[in-house]
């Protein structure tokens, strides 16, 4: 039987068993939407703007692991969704985005909301289809999800033509793909591997450096018997928080420039760096010619170009974290045995030193000015036993949110890391509510990032995505503050936002729960108050607005060297700025 | 140092801007690019002219290979290799300039492709020192327009496997 490409496209996502696409209609699609319309299988989450479709399908993807789809309208549509697939490009988030074009007679014309889709997307997607003939539609959907979701994973575009929507063809769905100039290596190289081993019985001052990759290949069971084998310390990126159980007794946290101090002093001071789908990248490595000065590298990637594009690389592996992890684990298990332990007793010795020299700290007085530091903690708390997915949006607080929220297991942790994307938080909460309906999805936001993708309110109202929003409210957009006052002499050129709106009026107006922490004393009871309701809540907690991310790693800085807390002067001149601020924000709350 | 590195990609609509848009996106240098069918319709042989110390040129051959639309990647100077560029060359000739002109032709072993009352257009193939020293000799008389093909390259064939272990050896 023939059917039209709209009828295909909705036929190949049945059976890459899609169940949910974010999605938003416009003159050409128009066809994909009217079918869409007529079944039943696929359920629409119509979204109000194309960013907050992409971050959504992000969210889904990120926490299930599987790709997640949107679809937008020509011209606009494609700009605006343009910002989570370069985001998921970044962050190797598995992404399939169909998107509309302009009919394939007019393609080139300058036609009504038309734009060159495969020139805009195609350095920020893993690759890109043009559906130029409806009979080829098919077999790119499934080289789609094929190349997506394979390797290392990422975004994929695909852009059909109006009048390949609506022409018809004969549908068959290929079982299987093969793309001659695309086979990713999965098994790691048996000898490299040996070396690695080796080298990691040896090493008295080891560390294992993970990242995303460990959770999108689901290898977090195997890092855990790894670290336990060989009794090594673990530091997480951003991108990997989750890989590893947070309270773990072998989790250093997160390093990097805003990590912790003994996550990056072990890094330092490490004899062997274990990097585990992890790609060295700026935040982490800070002053690269003086990075992990005393260490071997071993660099086990599903991507052979992160390998030594940063750092030197000793013994390179390529392959899929899991397997390679298997392999390892099954050499170390023959030849070590607990004199591992032993081995490493003074480094564990000097790690518990660190640990206890700069621990994370904040002070939070019983009727002072609320930190944001015990807004995350209590939230961590009170949530942890359910087992909360969270998401972030991008600045201070996700650096507190990274180091206050210690996540037990993968796939629960939302992030934009690569591109550091404001905005990214609520949709992408959103996606994985729309996953996971049963389950706690906290966003930790700021009010500069939470009002870049704000309009999605709407959506989480109407498809009922009971995300708990908590805005961590310091009317500024605190990173850029804290840069100003460290390095810009505490000129805060466009960083104070002057006003915001009265957000529990905003979550009303919307048909969502606002709630709002005004003094330390509530703020438990407010936070059991939203994670009772089944409806969308924000949670607005006006904190004090000069509080500061440490440690910190200035940009280029070498990783041993972290300012721990504000320098004096700071100190001095926050004490009086304080108090007019919060004064200030007082006003404004209450007018 | 400078790379010649040998691409088979795919004969797809986008493949060639995929590779252009990788160099510029990543700040790697094109010195030339020459594309052309192969005997196979279906895919297209590029020789891409490029400079970088080793770490970049690691770097450019992996991302090379991680393009979806590549086939093949070959550094060519891991090897021994022949390269070869032509350039048309139409020179400005006053009468008196016509007979200097066709010498040093041939000096080069050019031909000339074409002639006009004024100019003469100058065919020459060969490796990039000898394109340069034509022009030099040429320039006094007046180049009125210069295009050149940049350059392709094959591999010899037949090396033993210890002279690329040598070759290897020297580079480290």
């Amino acid at each position: 039987m023939k059917l039209t490409g709209a009828e295909i496209l909705i036929e190949c996502l049945k059976r890459e068993g899609v169940k949910t696409i974010f999605a938003l209609p416009g003159g050409v699609v128009l066809k994909i939407f009217d079918m869409l319309h007529q079944q039943k299988d696929i359920e629409v989450v119509l979204t109000r703007h194309e960013q907050g479709a992409g971050h959504m399908a992000e969210g889904y993807a990120k926490a299930t692991g599987k790709a997640g789809v949107c679809l937008v309208t020509s011209g606009p549509g494609m700009t605006n969704v343009i910002t989570a697939l370069a985001d998921a490009y970044m962050d190797s988030v598995p992404l399939v985005c169909f998107s509309g074009q302009v009919p394939t007679s007019l393609i080139g014309n300058d036609a009504f909301q038309e734009a060159d889709n495969m020139g805009l997307s195609r350095p920020c997607t893993k690759y890109n289809f043009l559906v130029k003939d409806v009979k080829d539609l098919a077999v790119t959907i499934k080289e789609a999800f094929y190349i997506a979701t394979t390797g290392r994973p990422g975004p994929v575009l695909v852009d059909i033509p109006k009048d390949v929507s609506m022409d018809k063809a004969e549908f068959t769905y290929p079982s299987s793909v093969s793309i001659r100039s695309y086979n990713p290596v999965y098994e790691g190289n048996k000898w490299q591997i040996k070396q690695a081993a080796e080298a990691m019985t040896k090493a008295k001052k080891p560390v294992l450096y993970v990242g995303g990759g460990v959770i999108f290949s689901g290898a977090s069971q195997e890092l855990i018997e790894l670290a336990e084998l060989t009794h090594m310390p673990v530091d997480m990126t951003l991108m990997g928080l989750g890989a590893f159980p947070g309270e773990h007794p072998q989790s250093m946290g997160m390093l990097g420039m805003h990590g912790t101090y003994w996550a990056n002093m072990v890094m330092h001071y490490s004899d062997l760096v274990v990097a585990i789908g992890a790609r060295f990248d700026d935040r982490v490595t800070g002053k690269v010619s003086e990075f992990c000065p005393h260490a071997k590298v071993i660099h086990i990637d599903i991507d052979p170009t992160s390998i030594r594009k940063n750092v030197n690389v000793d013994i390179p592996i390529v392959g899929d974290c899991k397997l390679v992890l298997r392999e390892l684990i099954q050499i170390l298990r023959a030849t070590v045995n607990g004199d591992q332990r032993e081995l490493r007793k003074p480094w564990w010795n000097q790690i518990r030193e660190w640990q206890q020299a700069n621990p994370l700290a904040y002070q939070q007085e019983a009727d002072g000015p609320i930190k944001p530091q015990h807004v995350i903690q209590r939230l961590y708390e009170l949530t942890k036993d359910r087992d909360p997915i969270v998401s972030t949006d991008v600045g201070q607080h996700q650096m507190w949110a990274a180091q206050y929220f210690k996540l037990a297991k993968p796939n629960r942790w939302l992030t934009s890391g690569g591109l550091g994307t404001m905005g990214f938080g609520f949709p992408a909460a959103m996606g994985a509510q729309a996953a996971f309906p049963g389950r706690l999805v906290l966003c930790i936001a700021g009010d500069g990032s939470i009002q870049m993708n704000m309009q999605e309110m709407a959506t989480a109202v109407v498809h009922k995505l009971p995300v708990k929003i908590i805005i961590l409210n310091n009317r500024f957009h605190g990173m850029v503050r804290q840069w100003q006052d460290l390095f810009y002499e505490g000129r805060y050129a466009s960083s104070y936002l002057e006003t915001t709106p009265d957000f529990v009026k905003l979550a009303e107006a919307y048909g969502a729960v606002g709630l709002r922490a005004s003094k330390p004393s509530e703020i438990d009871d407010v936070l059991k108050e939203a994670i009772a309701v089944n409806k969308p809540v924000i949670v607005d907690v006006p904190t004090y607005p000069y509080e500061n991310v440490y440690p910190m790693i200035p940009a280029g800085g070498c990783n041993h060297e972290m300012i721990l807390e504000d320098p004096p002067a700071l100190k001095n001149k926050q004490s009086g700025a304080g108090q007019m601020a919060s004064k200030d924000s007082d006003t404004i709350l209450t007018a | 140092m400078e790379h010649i590195i040998s691409v088979t990609v795919e004969n797809k609509f986008g493949s060639l801007s995929r590779i252009a848009g990788l160099f510029s996106g990543r700040g790697f240098n094109i010195e030339s690019l020459s594309v052309a069918p192969t005997l196979d319709p279906s895919m297209s042989q590029m020789t891409i002219v490029t400079s970088g110390d080793e770490r970049i040129i690691e770097q450019i051959v992996k991302q090379l290979n991680k393009l979806i639309d590549v086939i093949k990647v070959v550094d060519l100077n891991e090897s021994d290799f022949v390269s070869r560029e032509t350039a048309l060359i139409k020179v400005h000739t006053r009468s008196e300039d016509r007979a200097e002109a066709l010498r040093i032709a041939d000096i080069f072993r050019a031909n000339v492709i074409d002639s006009t009352p004024t100019t003469y257009t100058i065919e020459v193939t060969g490796d990039p020192r000898k394109i340069e020293a034509i022009i030099n000799l040429l320039q006094p008389l007046g180049i009125k327009e210069l295009t050149r093909t940049g350059r392709v390259a094959v591999a010899r064939e037949l090396i033993r496997s210890t002279d690329v272990q040598a070759k290897k050896v020297v580079r480290e």
